[in-house]
C-alpha cells in the first residue's frame, strides 16, 4: 500500500464538489493500510476540511488566500506544488475538475512525477495500482500501470459514489505560497443567461439533437424556427440538457442560422464532450461509430428516428421510435405543459 | 517594444476520425492495427489552434506562424500537402510515432528542444499554441508540460477566444464546466495556449499559399530529426475496443401521441 495525498479545490462557495468527494472516497479506498493526507486549496478552507472530518486522513494541509480562490495555471500549480511537496505521498487523487486538468501534467513534471488525467477507473492488482482510460476520443479503453512515482491521477466523475461521513474539527496545516509573480488575473465567468444556459451538467436527462432538424420535412421545407421553438420548449418545460451532433454544431458555425442557440460547447462526441447523464433522448441523429461515442456514457438511452436502421440507435439505444421527431416533441411539449 | 508575437503551434497527426481503429499489441507497447495505413488528420484541436495563430499574427505585422509537428515522415508528408493549403506558416517537423500510446512528458522533451533550436525566435514574445487535447492520448497534458520546460507559467487550457486589448493584454476565454468560460487578463507572451474550438471556421484552401508554404514544407520534412519517444516506465495491460451492443427494442407502430406518452412516462419515472 502505497501513502496517498487526497488534492481538492474550493468551489466558489467554499464548498467540496460532489467531484471531490466522488474522489475522496476513491482516495480513502486506495488509502487502506497507508497514510491518507488531505490537501485544499481555496479561499478559506477549514469550513470544506470540517465537513470531511471524518475521512481519516492523518494530515490536513491547507493553501488559503484571495490569490486561491480562483483558478489560474500559475498560483494553482504553485499551490499544488506545495501540498504534494509537503505530504510527500507517491499517490496523488484529484478530481478531473477543468481547475484541476488546466494544470495535473504541468504539476506532475514539477514534481518530477507522471500524470494521468481522465481516469475512469482505479483498482489494486497483486499489489499494483491499474488505471483505466480512454483513447482515441473514447474509442479505445486501456488499462495500465506505472513505475514512476508521485504518480498523479484525475479521476473523472461518477468514479464512485461521493464520500459520506461525519464532520468534525480539523487543524489545518496552513502552507504559505507566493503566487505574486503570476500575471494572469480571472475577472469573471461568462455564462449565458440563466434561461438561455441549455448546458446542465446535473440534469438527468440528454437531449441530443441531429442535424435532422434542419433537413427538408415531408412538406419539402426546412422548418428550422419550428425546430427551435420545438427543442427550446422541450428544454424549458424537462430541465434537460441539449446535446447536439457535430454536423448541426458545423451548420450554425458556418453561418448558416439554422439553430442559432447551438454552440461547439453543446456537441458530444468525438471532437465534443461525453456526458454522463442518467438518461438521453437523442432525435434526428445518424451516423455510425464512432460519432456515437457522444453518448457512450449515458445509462439508459432512447432514440427518435424515420430510419429504423439508423446507427446512432440500433444497438446503441434501449428503444428506438421510428418516427417524426418533430410531430414526437411536439406533442411530448403538449402534454407536459408549461 | 514591438506587438508582433512568435507564435508556435504544436499539433500532430491522428488517424481520421471517421476510420474503425483497431488495437493490436507490439513490441513498443499497444498499437493501432495498420496504423501507417490509416489516412491522417491533423488533429482537429490543434487545427482550430493553428487557423488562431494565422488569425492573431495577421493583425500584429511582423508576427510569424510555425507549425510544429511529431509524427511519422510519410504522415507529415500526406497532412501537410493539405494544411499547407489553409494558412502561411514555417513548418518544423519531427520524426517519430505520434500515436496515443506514448507519453507525453517525452513527447514535450522533444518538442522543447526543437523549439530551442527555432533560429530567430523570440522567446518574450512567444506563445506556444496547441489543441487543449489531442484525438489520440486525449490527456491535455503536452502543452502543460512544454509551457513547464519553457519556463512558462501563464497556461490556459480549453480556449476558445483570445483577444488583445489596447495595452497588449490579452483577454482570455477557457472553457469551464456547465458551458461556461472563465475570463482571464493575462500581461501579454510569453503564455501558452491550448485551444479548443476557438471562434474561426476552417480556411478555404489557398493554392498560393500552399505553394508558398510547401517550399519550406518540403525541406523541413528531410530535415526531420528522428525523434525517439515511447512509454518508459508504463505496463499496459490491456488496450481494447468497447462492447457495447445493446439489445434495441423497435417501435415502429406508435403513434406520435403514443410515443410522447411513453417517453414522458419514461423521463418522470425514477
Amino acid at each position: 500500500m502505497e501513502d496517498v495525498l487526497f488534492l481538492a479545490h474550493m468551489e466558489p462557495d467554499g464548498s467540496l464538489g460532489t467531484a471531490a468527494r466522488e474522489t475522496l472516497a476513491v482516495a480513502c479506498n486506495l488509502a487502506k493500510g497507508a497514510k491518507l493526507t488531505v490537501g485544499l486549496i481555496g479561499g478559506a478552507t477549514q469550513a470544506a476540511a470540517d465537513g470531511i472530518a471524518g475521512c481519516g486522513a492523518a494530515r490536513w494541509l491547507a493553501v488559503e488566500g484571495d490569490a486561491f480562490c480562483q483558478g489560474r495555471y500559475g498560483s494553482d500549480v504553485a499551490a499544488a506544488e506545495a501540498l504534494c511537496r509537503s505530504a510527500g505521498a507517491p499517490m496523488v487523487l484529484a478530481p478531473a475538475t477543468s481547475r484541476w486538468n488546466r494544470v495535473w501534467a504541468g504539476l506532475a513534471h514539477r514534481l518530477g512525477g507522471r500524470a494521468d488525467t481522465h481516469v475512469t477507473a482505479i483498482s489494486v492488482e497483486g499489489g499494483a495500482i491499474r488505471i483505466s482510460r480512454w483513447y482515441y476520443r473514447q474509442r479505445l479503453e486501456g488499462t495500465l500501470t506505472r513505475q514512476h512515482r508521485p504518480w498523479l491521477i484525475a479521476l473523472e466523475g461518477g468514479v464512485a459514489p461521493a464520500w459520506q461521513g461525519a464532520a468534525g474539527k480539523v487543524v489545518l496545516e496552513k502552507i504559505t505560497v507566493d503566487a505574486a509573480g503570476v500575471r494572469t488575473r480571472v475577472t469573471g465567468v461568462q455564462a449565458p443567461a440563466e434561461d438561455a444556459q441549455t448546458i446542465r451538467p446535473e440534469a438527468k436527462l440528454l437531449f441530443v439533437t441531429g442535424a435532422g432538424w434542419t433537413k427538408k420535412q415531408a412538406d419539402g421545407q426546412v422548418h428550422a424556427k419550428e425546430a427551435e421553438e420545438i427543442i427550446l420548449g422541450f428544454l424549458k418545460r424537462t430541465r434537460a440538457s441539449l446535446g447536439s451532433t457535430k454536423s448541426l454544431v458545423d451548420l450554425s458555425g458556418e453561418g448558416e442560422a439554422v439553430l442559432p442557440f447551438l454552440t461547439h460547447l453543446n456537441q458530444v462526441g468525438q471532437t465534443g464532450s461525453t456526458p454522463r447523464h442518467p438518461r438521453g433522448l437523442a432525435t434526428c441523429c445518424h451516423g455510425e461509430e464512432p460519432h456515437t461515442v457522444g453518448w457512450r456514457f449515458v445509462g439508459e438511452r432512447r432514440a427518435v428516428n424515420l430510419d429504423p436502421n439508423c446507427g446512432w440507435a440500433r444497438g446503441k439505444a434501449d428503444v428506438l421510435y421510428v418516427a417524426d421527431a418533430f410531430a414526437v416533441m411536439r406533442a411530448v411539449n403538449a402534454k407536459v405543459g408549461d | 517594444m514591438s506587438d508582433a508575437y512568435h507564435i508556435v503551434v504544436c499539433g500532430s497527426v491522428v488517424p481520421d476520425p471517421l476510420q474503425t481503429i483497431e488495437p493490436v499489441s507490439g513490441p513498443q507497447g499497444p498499437a493501432l492495427k495498420n496504423e501507417m495505413m490509416l489516412p491522417a488528420w491533423l488533429d482537429p484541436w490543434a487545427g482550430h489552434a493553428l487557423y488562431e495563430a494565422a488569425n492573431l499574427a495577421t493583425k500584429f505585422p511582423g508576427s510569424k506562424v510555425w507549425l510544429l509537428s511529431l509524427g511519422p515522415k510519410a504522415k507529415l508528408q500526406q497532412v501537410m500537402m493539405t494544411v499547407a493549403q489553409k494558412v502561411p506558416f514555417e513548418f518544423v517537423g519531427l520524426d517519430g510515432p505520434a500515436g496515443g500510446f506514448t507519453e507525453s512528458a517525452e513527447v514535450a522533451e522533444a518538442l522543447a528542444a526543437a523549439i530551442a533550436g527555432i533560429a530567430g525566435l523570440d522567446r518574450g514574445r512567444l506563445l506556444v499554441f496547441g489543441g487543449w487535447e489531442s484525438a489520440s492520448r486525449g490527456a491535455g497534458s503536452t502543452l502543460q508540460i512544454l509551457g513547464e520546460r519553457l519556463g512558462i507559467i501563464e497556461q490556459f487550457q480549453g480556449v476558445d477566444l483570445i483577444s488583445v486589448q489596447a495595452d497588449g493584454v490579452f483577454k482570455i476565454l477557457e472553457r469551464i464546466e456547465g458551458g461556461r468560460h472563465q475570463v482571464s487578463v493575462c500581461a501579454g507572451p510569453p503564455a501558452v495556449l491550448g485551444w479548443a474550438t476557438g471562434g474561426l471556421p476552417e480556411p478555404k484552401n489557398n493554392p498560393q499559399v500552399g505553394m508558398a508554404n510547401m517550399r519550406g514544407v518540403m525541406p523541413a520534412l528531410q530535415k526531420a530529426k528522428p525523434t525517439k519517444v515511447g512509454a518508459e516506465g508504463v505496463t499496459y495491460f490491456n488496450v481494447s475496443a468497447p462492447k457495447q451492443q445493446r439489445e434495441t427494442r423497435i417501435v415502429k407502430d406508435l403513434s406520435a401521441e403514443q410515443i410522447a406518452d411513453e417517453i414522458i412516462t419514461w423521463i418522470k419515472s425514477e
